[in-house]
């Protein structure tokens, strides 16, 4: 098990190795020379010549990504062009909003989820069952930022009851909370809609299963059955679906943030792209890909623990 | 002093898209402590949906429209969810074909062994866990102490049945059904699970229906066999008798079929024809379609299960009855049988 990690960890630095250099890449040969905008419209040319000598724009671009990544090794991210604020700080100061939203969100997508699912497969073609599969497939099509819009309208601008924007309370006051909600339901409910998808076939599947019939012969209670015996295998193929739910997840911080005017990775990422922030992008993609990644590992290891079937031996 | 398990005039009907139909009719035998009654048939006939309702464990769609089940004078049918969860596991217990997939991969045997000590005996723990090693080691399995911890995937298939036995085992039944445990097994392996059983009915005293499909196994476990065909009980003896002199042309076609050892599914398939499923509506004998004896009466009338000499012997075949007395059993079984055909 530890040795499984540590490869992981081993292949996660050669995957940012190899999505740095895409990034830097890319950067540099898309159209926009970042000297332009850091000095302006007004700014002649010997000017942005000095902006470029000091950013070390005008060596060669290997040397400027190996320059980079020694950069990184020392934990040194460059500095912002657009303000000249060091990226390690700005990226300090947004991360715990983007975390805050999605951990929130994928709780509020777990828990309603797995009950609507549960409760869908107990009481199969019941109007709860239909009522919670119509709404997983209505959850999966509307766009976060619509959902986002609505919910805004009808609980922040007409009744009122919930803030319209931000994340700046802490989450465990009552301020804070309120700011998570509707957030959390715009960015969770199509993964909320997936997950109840899957953990009703699956627990649907499950009952019928050989094992659970040997359960119910040992005279096992029909609660235990479901909730012992039936669920923990039913799990398995909704953790998966967690797993490659997050990353969709992640991707959506981004327009969520936008809608809500949350002060996140997301928003970072959007303004740096359009001042060609070299240094803010890198350093935002890189941070959302280790999230990914870790976020995958963590799936992984909660396999094992669930289904002994997996080692990773 | 009654018999272990008395079933009287079981009928078990299924709901299904198109219609009610029903699966097993008029089913009717019984079996005293110590004695292996093996149901018989070919694929469909029965069998499981049979053992099942002893069980109380029939699928959603399926329930015993009429008939008892007594077990040790005390009616079975009518229970309570309730009431049959606590038999279940505890006065009867049920082993089933597929060991691979019997048992729950994501727990380890022993916690599957100790479930049903810990709900029908509120065993503790520690009680519990030194009787699943007791168990493992009474069905055979090296290495008990370490084989608790085992997960099922980490066992082969023949020891994974061991694992079945052992859990029916553990809170010693009075009644054990095993539906083709042995079915999915090679013969080495098959024989041996074979042995061990007939050990343990020994020496727990229990009454045992085993249903196999399989000629050989009943000639090395059966006391006493029951042929089922398309949900109609056509044969019971003891199981030299019928062995010896079969009175039913079935009975007598599986005599004569060897199973392809080579294809499980396809079981006895040496009679020719195919089994009706339950939906089919036959007039007269269910089997006439196939049978190479069948007379013009055996397309009109049902014949009645008739005994043959002794107790615990009848045959449910007009050939028998043109045999012995057809004038009285001839007028009786059809009013019988109209009475019953509603
Ligand atoms: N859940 C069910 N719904 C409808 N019919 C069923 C169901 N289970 C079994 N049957 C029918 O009952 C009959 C007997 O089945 P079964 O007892 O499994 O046969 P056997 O064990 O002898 O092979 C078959 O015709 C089968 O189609
Ligand atoms: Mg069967």
């Amino acid at each position: 098990m530890i040795s499984f990690i540590i490869r992981r960890m081993g292949q996660l630095v050669l995957l940012l190795l190899g999505i740095s250099f895409i990034v830097f890449m890319s950067m540099h040969i898309a159209p926009g020379d970042p000297a332009t905008i850091i000095g302006g419209p007004t700014a002649k040319e010997s000017d942005l010549e000095a902006i470029r000598e000091d950013l070390g724009l005008n060596k060669p671009v290997f040397v400027q990504y190996v320059d980079y990544l020694k950069g990184i090794l020392q934990g040194d991210f460059g500095y912002s062009y657009q303000n000249s604020q060091p990226v390690g700080e700005a990226i300090a100061t947004r991360l715990p909003n983007t975390i805050k939203l999605a951990v929130s969100s994928m709780i509020v997508a777990i828990i309603i989820g797995l009950i609507a699912g549960m409760i869908s497969a107990m009481k199969q073609n019941s109007w709860l069952d239909v009522t919670s599969t119509t709404f997983a497939l209505v959850g999966v099509s509307i766009p976060n930022f619509w959902l986002g819009a609505m919910l805004i309208l009808v609980f922040a601008v007409n009744l009122q009851w919930l803030p319209v924007s931000g994340l700046s309370e802490p989450f465990y006051t009552m301020d804070g909370m309120k700011q998570l909600v509707l957030p959390s339901i715009t960015l969770g409910t199509a993964s909320a809609a997936i997950i109840a998808r899957m953990s009703r076939s699956s627990m649907l599947e499950v009952v019928k299963s050989d094992y659970i019939r040997t359960a119910k012969a040992k005279g096992v209670k029909h609660k235990t059955v479901i909730w012992v015996h039936a669920l923990r295998n039913a799990l398995i193929p909704v953790i998966t679906v967690v797993g490659i739910n997050f990353g969709a997840l992640l991707g959506g911080t981004i327009i969520t943030e936008q809608v809500f005017a949350i002060n996140g990775i997301g928003r970072l990422m959007i303004d740096a792209i359009a001042a060609r922030d070299f240094p803010m992008v890198q350093a935002t993609v890189l941070l959302v890909a280790s999230i990914f990644v870790i976020i995958n590992l963590i799936v992984d290891i909660i396999y094992v623990k669930v289904d002994p079937r997996i080692s990773y031996e | 002093m009654g018999n272990l398990l008395e079933v009287n005039d079981l009928t078990i009907k299924f709901r299904t898209a198109k219609a009610t139909s029903t699966a097993v009719r008029n089913v009717s035998f019984s079996l005293e402590a110590g004695e292996t009654l093996c149901i018989v048939g070919e694929s469909g006939s029965g069998k499981s949906i049979t053992s099942l309702s002893l069980m109380g464990l029939l699928p959603e769609n399926g329930e015993v429209s009429n008939g008892s089940i007594r077990l040790n004078g005390e009616e079975l049918v009518g229970k309570t969810e309730e009431e049959l969860r606590k038999i279940r596991g505890n006065e009867i217990s049920m082993i089933f074909q597929e060991p691979m997939t019997a048992l729950n991969p994501v727990f380890t045997v022993g916690y599957q062994i100790q479930e049903p000590l810990r709900i029908h005996k509120r065993m503790s723990k520690q009680e519990a866990t030194v009787k699943s090693v007791e168990l493992l080691k009474q069905v055979g399995i090296p290495n008990p102490k370490e084989k608790i911890h085992q997960y099922p995937h980490e066992l082969s298939g023949g020891m994974r049945q061991r694992v079945m036995i052992a859990m029916a085992l553990a809170c010693e039944p009075s009644l054990l059904i095993a539906d083709e445990p042995t079915t999915a097994l090679d013969v080495t392996i098959q024989a041996q699970i074979l042995d061990i059983m007939d050990d343990l009915k020994e020496e727990f005293g229990m009454g045992v229906v085993f249903v196999t499909h399989d000629m050989g196994v009943v000639a090395e476990i059966a006391d006493r066999v029951m042929v089922m065909y398309a949900g109609d009980v056509i044969e019971v003896n003891d199981v030299q008798t019928l062995f010896e002199d079969p009175k039913h042309p079935y009975t007598k076609g599986l005599l004569g079929a060897v199973p392809n050892v080579d294809d499980e599914t396809q079981e006895m398939k040496v009679i020719p024809g195919s089994m009706p499923s339950m939906e089919d509506d036959i007039p007269g004998c269910r089997f006439h379609p196939r049978c190479p004896m069948a007379m013009d009466i055996c397309k009109e009338k049902k014949p009645a299960l008739i005994d043959v000499g002794k107790e615990n012997a009848a045959v449910r075949c007009w050939l028998q009855e043109v045999d012995t007395n057809a004038d009285t059993t001839i007028a009786a079984s059809g009013g019988f049988e109209n009475v019953l055909s509603d």
